[in-house]
């Protein structure tokens, strides 16, 4: 690619992360124009959900590791959440760090065994050990079960900066804005231009000296421990954990959002988070049964667009 | 001793019911390569075509009938449709066409029957128990259930180890380029195997209809089931997934009772209460864990990958 196009390409994913994120910041003055305070709920819900989808697609469309078990990190945050709020010491600088470990060992522990797979056994097994974690979180009484339970917001430093629904408003953008920065440098740097190489040829990165499977397990943590701080953020921001946070429909709809994105970039996959949220929410408002509307439209997509295999 | 004896029963059962999804789904995850998450949904349309048919004719024979009719039926439109399309795609591309599949089947499930568990009545002729030796009993339903599942089993390895379509199969699933430069119709083929698949799962939806609860949501929980199964036998093996099964079925009844036994033996009740059903849970997920660091292809990995 010349060196021209790819500055072109840059300037704008630069530009659709911009309009992004600053139609989700505009929710509150958007939400008070027209009298539905709701909005800056789904907005903020999308902005996570972008997120979320963006540390997914780190490992789709730049690691090449199709993950179908996404939620659990989601979830491990949010029990982590949850825990340190059970225990009496509602601290968010104990409890996010605790989410961000717990993912990431989750990962760490799972990956080295998922990655001896490729392809669709890989698909399989991280779906599998999000079941698990699943059926874990369902079985802890303390937690409030298969119903699971609500949560208050935590102390930030002894402070209550955290309690107001501005500081929640600010605090999901800044996690967005964050991915919408960082997963591109993260993809150009010789950690993603090594992940990418490993996608297209395997056996010349392995020659070239590199332990791929260790830099894919890399990855593997890396986007776990963030799916973890925005699960973390998601249980705050709503107040309330469940199992429902790890299920796997929730790692589809994440993945579903990843493809719709087109998997090569970051704000790709934050645009189709968002699309589906709102595309969600607006169809909802017509019919309870508004998948029935959803699913022929995603179907089409599958077989319509997209390459074929060779 | 009787209780054990009720548990491995039971765990079989449950076995036999798994290996009726993981059979079509082993073979079109590892032969074809094609990931299909809509595998559960098939197994809920015979579930609730069961539901139909038995409230349409009263008869839980014809009720079976239907549902495998209705299982053809859905295998053929969605095969024709949305999955041999698929076949020529990426995953990714896949896995968002069944996704879309499931969307649409689920809630097509509950616009129609409504969000509610419906329920089958077992049939009369097999609702009464048996004696087991050491004075336990137990139901007939279930040991008909295995019957089937048993008899279906044998039909498979017959179909594919002594007939000729079963003969191309395992060839295509070798090498699939070279079966079809010697002139056999692959995409039949595999369109065959999809339909098959798509029955088998069915029929097990069918069968499980009276013991379990029929929901819209039914499928995943089995699919997911379904996917250890094929991890631990070996991706595209049929003898895997028939021992997969089993061992999924077993350690889901007698290893939770035997855990329970062990954690009540060793921790103290209430330490047990809860530490049992979290630990329970992971049982079939470690023995996946196992197997992978182990064996990574498989117990029973199928001689075409090996």
């Amino acid at each position: 690619m010349s060196i021209t196009l790819r500055a072109g390409r840059r300037a704008r994913a630069w530009n659709v992360g911009l309009g992004l994120w600053l139609a989700l910041a505009a929710a509150p003055w958007v939400a008070r124009l027209a009298a539905y305070p709701y909005l800056v709920d789904i907005a903020d819900r999308a902005a996570l959900t972008a997120a979320a989808a963006i540390s997914l697609q780190f490992l789709v469309g730049v690691a090449g590791l199709v993950s179908l078990g996404h939620a659990a990190f989601l979830g491990i945050g949010g029990y982590a959440a949850l825990a340190f709020a059970v225990g009496g010491a509602n601290e968010a600088a104990l409890s996010l760090p605790a989410a961000v470990i717990g993912a990431a060992s989750f990962a760490a522990l799972t990956g080295l065994l998922a990655l001896r797979t490729r392809g669709v056994t890989f698909i399989m097994i991280t779906l599998a050990f999000a079941q698990m974690a699943y059926f874990i979180a369902q079985s802890f009484e303390l937690f409030g079960g298969s119903d699971g339970m609500p949560l208050d917001p935590p102390a930030l430093l002894g402070t209550g900066l955290l309690r107001s629904p501005a500081a929640l408003h600010g605090i999901a953008l800044l996690a967005l804005a964050a991915c919408l920065v960082g997963a591109p440098r993260l993809t150009r740097s010789r950690f993603g231009r090594v992940l990418r190489a490993g996608t297209e040829s395997p056996a010349r990165v392995i020659a070239a000296g590199f332990d791929l499977r260790a830099v894919r397990l890399r990855a593997y943590v890396l986007s776990g421990a963030a799916a973890g701080a925005i699960g973390w953020l998601l249980a705050e921001h709503a107040g309330f954990v469940s199992p429902a946070m790890m299920e796997w429909r929730v790692s589809g709809e994440l993945l579903v959002m990843v493809i719709l994105g087109g998997t090569r970039t970051p704000e790709g996959a934050g645009l189709g988070a968002v699309g589906l949220v709102a595309a969600e929410e607006v169809l909802a408002a017509f019919t309870d049964h508004w998948r029935l509307l959803l699913a022929p439209v995603l179907i089409l997509i599958a077989l319509r667009f997209g390459p074929r295999r060779p | 001793m009787a209780l054990w004896l009720v548990q491995a029963l039971n765990g079989i059962g449950f076995g036999v019911l798994l290996f009726l999804i993981a059979a079509g789904l082993t073979l079109v995850f590892g032969v074809m390569d094609l990931v299909n998450l809509a595998h559960g949904v098939q197994y809920m349309l015979g579930a609730y075509c069961a539901v139909v048919g038995a409230q349409l004719t009263g008869s839980f024979a014809a009720a079976l009938l239907i549902a495998v009719a209705g299982a053809l039926a859905g295998g053929v439109i969605l095969e024709r449709l949305v999955l041999r399309p698929l076949l020529g795609r990426s995953h990714l591309q896949q896995v968002l066409g069944t996704y879309g599949l499931i969307l649409l089947l689920e809630e097509g499930a509950r616009a129609i029957f409504g969000p509610a568990p419906l329920s089958l009545g077992l049939p009369a002729m097999l609702d009464w128990s048996l004696r087991l030796p050491g004075g336990s009993t137990y139901p007939v339903y279930r040991l008909f259930l295995i019957g089937a599942g048993l008899v279906v089993a044998l039909a498979l390895w017959l179909a594919i180890d002594h007939t000729r379509t079963g003969m191309r199969l395992r060839a295509g699933a070798a090498n699939p380029v070279m079966l079809s430069a010697l002139g056999v119709d692959t995409g039949r083929l595999f369109g065959l195997v999809l339909i098959a698949g798509a029955v088998l799962a069915g029929f097990a939806g069918a069968l499980a209809a009276p013991i379990v609860s029929v929901e819209p949501g039914m499928g995943g929980a089995v699919l997911i089931l379904g996917f250890v199964v094929i991890v631990l036998g070996g991706t595209g093996s049929m003898r895997g997934a028939f021992l997969g099964a089993l061992l999924v079925g077993l350690m889901d009844t007698v290893g939770r009772g035997a855990l329970s036994a062990l954690l009540g033996a060793v921790l103290s009740p209430a330490a047990a209460r809860q530490a049992g059903p979290a630990l329970a849970s992971m049982l079939i997920y470690l023995m996946m864990a196992a197997v992978l660091a182990l064996r990574p292809g498989g117990l029973l990995p199928s001689p075409a990958r090996a």
